[in-house]
């Protein structure tokens, strides 16, 4: 074997946003040897995109507001395909977990008497999300940064984790990866291993997600043996921007709708009073005024239907768009300039602000903007334990966008930060309760290690293969196209056919230039885990033949109960590893409680 | 049929030099878009740094004919005619083309203490929104490092760099001292990391993408309190306690 840069720790985790700073502060608070691993600097994690806020009921604005409210509202945005437990665990911390981002350094703007200060956001009933204007996730990111450096933590910077590594019994007990800038290869044991790898928005052509979100820990975990779950849930946000198309998919946050703004087609119409779904029909207004009533005073008035939960809107979009009442640039408009002063929108939404004026030059105080649906999130992943966040495989665990559960169908604004703060805990706790059980020190295969580094090698040895981007361009098209936001039986299996196409050419890739930061390279060991991940989006979304949240099927437009009681479990036939079929498999819902099903009955 | 001319640096830290290429343009490109349209073709192995693509994490921070600017919010068609340079910022150590090192940035970090307040009364801690904006304007960076990049104190000179911690965190010794609920003294160790070398050019303040005034409203004011404490150490610990009323006359100076 080749002599390579190797650590020993209790854990390691792998991804530096929200999810896994929590999840390191966690294990390292009790006094565990952690590492953090990032593929970018620190601090960049897409958690920093994110814009509005952090979901807690904390009552501030509404004292009405509690734990069981937000449950009730997660799980209904969710169509009730959430893990329950995850949904009960993150309504009742979420909002110990924003005071104690208040306790490590964060100023949240705020209420009149000094509290924390909470906006309206879409799905959820009373206005809760805890934010800094319009960039709570810089805020939240950078918090944790600070918490976490200042406790001492090995951090990993732009290292890239090609696999996950397992000992003879298959429990998960180390990594191996390369550092970008030196292209040097690194490897790692560990007792236990923390996932807070985020998502796989990159596989589609219009996305608000970054380089980074490759769906590495999603394929990296289904390599290992643990199983995923909703892989056909996938969020498309609706307000990305549309104009200039080389910023199409750049999020617009819904903090502009929950602060007034409201969705408009090429007739002037706000169309979103046409799409109120049964399901919604009793909290939201009937009429301009009602709604317009209801941002001062929420006892005045129901929900404006432009607060309906994202996957809601998004449809809705689509379908106007499609219906010929676009805008000019094929979205529609979101209006606020003529619904708020330029010095309100200039304060609330100081990122949304610059964001339009320096890339498409639009004033949005004085105009609207060009909207519509963009790749966001996917609420599929690993399948985890809600208390620990333990995956399927002995040494696993997952938190985050990683994981799969607590969103349902279907994650309602606001609900990610919070999700990363509470079970990036649990699974910091998880891992360390688990590091602390193992016996005996984890070990790994040299051999596996040097197959791992060799495959990753193998494109600088080709002398004439296909260039890496044109492939993930390709893929991204066909996804779009073939897999995005409204999807039918025979593309999907025309996706699966493609997907085996391009995996084939994904092994023919060559590269030019040598291993130290060479973005072609570093592509080509993403492709892999963008592949996997792209297929077990179009497996699920080929089985479910019914419509929920972020899976729409044209051809079963609508929710059918059978499929609301099961999730679609994949997993690889054990030894699996990167080339190996999937499986999908419909596995029943956790039970719910009969006293948290009381919530969803009449009255509440 | 190309139009614009892309003059990328190219190079490790051995050297390296200017590269042109020739594309055509797109409407509403940024730099970003550009470079990224080069790896796609040309040149996949060209080395950048980017992450968001909106201004919103700070990676993609390169000298952009000459000027420090956020690659992904600089147009195109805002750059003046003929060819747009791409170079590497000048602070910091080469690694391969557009990408530096900036540890140094990340080393100074774990030079500053961490957040220290006192334990929350009965309800939680209460803030006022006044008392707050100007650490939120601080926690505004995005830690591009182009404040770090065109500080005169460290760009043209190595060796003070051990000794500086620079404009990205005179502002976080701002922030943390002006937080209404702290209970640290950072005054000594700004002191230490070079605050008095500050000669107030406001180079960082004028590259801040954030519009944070570094100069005005972070640096100075540091510079004011150290030079208090130093001759009065009773006058510090009384306005520590009375910190709400000095931050209200320091905000109403500052509105006068």
């Amino acid at each position: 074997m080749a002599e390579i840069e190797s650590h020993d720790y209790d854990v390691i985790v792998i991804g530096a946003g929200g999810a896994g700073l929590r999840a390191a502060i966690e294990s390292v608070s009790r006094g565990l040897r952690t590492a953090l691993i990032c593929k970018s600097l620190l601090g960049k994690a897409h958690t920093v995109m994110a814009e509005g806020g952090v979901a807690a009921a904390m009552g501030n604005v509404y004292e009405e507001d509690n734990w069981k409210v937000h449950f009730r509202d997660t799980m209904r945005g969710g169509k009730m395909l959430n893990n329950w437990r995850m949904a009960e665990l993150h309504a009742q911390e979420a909002p110990d977990r924003v005071l104690e981002l208040e306790a490590w350094g964060a100023l949240f703007d705020r209420t009149k008497d000094g509290k924390i200060l909470q906006r309206d956001f879409g799905g959820h009933r009373y206005a809760r999300l805890a934010h800094v204007g319009d960039r709570t996730g810089l805020e939240l990111i950078r918090t944790l940064q600070q918490r976490a450096v200042s406790m001492g933590i090995d951090v990993f910077m732009e290292c890239k984790i090609l696999r996950l590594l397992s000992d003879s019994e298959g429990r998960v007990s180390g990594a191996v990866g390369y550092w970008r800038p030196t292209g040097e290869f690194v490897s790692f044991t560990a007792k236990a291993v923390v996932l807070a790898s985020g998502g796989v928005g990159k596989s589609w052509k219009y996305t608000s997600n970054s380089w980074e979100s490759t769906g590495d820990g999603h394929a990296m975990a289904l390599w290992s043996g643990a199983d995923l779950i909703d892989m056909e849930a996938v969020q498309f946000h609706p307000t990305g921007m549309v104009w200039p198309l080389s910023v199409r998919g750049i999020l617009v946050t819904e903090g502009v709708r929950g602060d007034g703004g409201v969705l408009r087609n090429s007739e002037g119409e706000r169309f979103m009073f046409g799409y109120v779904a049964d399901m919604f029909r009793a909290e939201t207004a009937e009429s301009e005024e009602e709604a317009d009533r209801w941002y001062d005073d929420h006892t005045a008035g129901r929900r404006p239907p432009e607060l309906l939960p994202r996957d809601e809107v998004a449809r809705s979009i689509n379908s106007e768009v499609k219906g010929g009442r676009g805008s000019p640039h094929g979205g529609v408009f979101l209006d606020i300039a003529s619904r708020r002063s330029p010095e309100v929108i200039r304060r609330r939404l100081p990122s949304m602000y610059h964001q339009f004026m320096e890339l498409a030059g639009v004033d949005i105080t004085r105009e609207a903007m060009e909207v519509g649906p963009t790749c966001h999130y996917i609420m599929g992943g690993v399948r985890v334990d809600a208390d620990t966040g333990a995956a399927t495989v002995p040494g696993l665990f997952a938190a985050g966008e990683v994981a799969g559960g607590m969103h349902g169908s279907n994650r309602l604004g606001g609900n990610s930060l919070s999700d990363l703060l509470v079970f990036g805990r649990r699974a910091g706790m998880g891992a360390s309760d688990y590091a602390e059980g193992r016996l005996g020190d984890p070990s790994v295969d040299a051999a596996e290690i040097d197959t791992i580094i060799a495959d990753s090698l193998a494109p600088f040895t080709r002398e004439s293969g296909e260039n890496p981007y044109t492939i993930q361009s390709d893929l991204q098209e066909m996804m779009q196209a073939l897999v995005g936001i409204i999807r039918t039986g025979s593309e999907l299996d025309t996706a699966l056919e493609k997907l085996g196409e391009l995996r084939e050419r994904a092994e023919r890739t060559s590269i030019k230039g040598g291993r130290i930061y060479n973005p072609g390279w570093n592509l080509t060991t993403d492709l892999p885990s963008m592949l996997t991940v792209s297929r077990c989006v179009a497996l699920g979304a080929r089985d479910r033949k019914e419509s929920r949240g972020g899976h729409t099927r044209d051809d079963f437009p609508k929710a059918d109960p059978e499929f609301g009681k099961i999730n679609l479990v994949l997993r690889q036939p054990a030894g699996g590893g990167v080339e190996g079929d999937i499986k999908v498999s419909p596995e029943p819902l956790l039970e719910m409680p009969d006293e948290l099903k009381e919530l969803f009955e009449e009255g509440h | 049929m190309a139009d614009i001319t892309m003059r990328v640096w190219r190079g490790d830290p051995g050297g390296g030099g200017f590269e042109d290429y020739e594309l055509q343009s797109q409407e509403g490109e940024v730099v970003l878009d550009v470079i990224h349209r080069i790896q796609a073709t040309d040149a996949p192995d060209l080395a950048c740094r980017w992450n968001c693509k909106a201004g919103k994490c700070g990676s993609c921070s390169a000298e952009v004919n000459g000027k420090p600017r956020l690659m992904c919010m600089t147009r195109m068609d805002q750059l003046p005619e003929g060819p747009v340079t791409v170079a590497p910022m000048r602070a910091f150590p080469i690694i391969r083309d557009l990408v530096t090192d900036v540890s140094f940035n990340f080393e100074m970090a774990k030079k500053v203490p961490a957040f220290d307040p006192a334990p929350p009364p009965e309800g939680g801690y209460r803030m006022q929104q006044i008392d707050i904006e100007r650490g939120q304007e601080f926690r505004k960076c995005i830690e591009c490092f182009m404040c770090q990049d065109v500080c005169h104190v460290i760009r043209d000179h190595e060796e003070n760099k051990p000794n500086y911690a620079g404009p990205r965190f005179f502002i976080r010794f701002a922030e943390l001292e002006m937080h209404p609920l702290d209970t640290n003294d950072r005054r000594e160790l700004a002191k230490e990391l070079g605050l008095g070398m500050c000669n107030i050019t406001k180079c960082c303040t004028e590259v801040c993408p954030e519009h944070i005034k570094i100069t005005d409203n972070a640096i100075i004011p540091m510079k004011e309190r150290v030079v208090d404490a130093q001759y009065d150490p009773v006058a510090w610990l009384g306005r520590k306690i009375l910190r709400r009323h000095k931050l209200t006359a320091e905000e109403a100076a500052d509105r006068g």
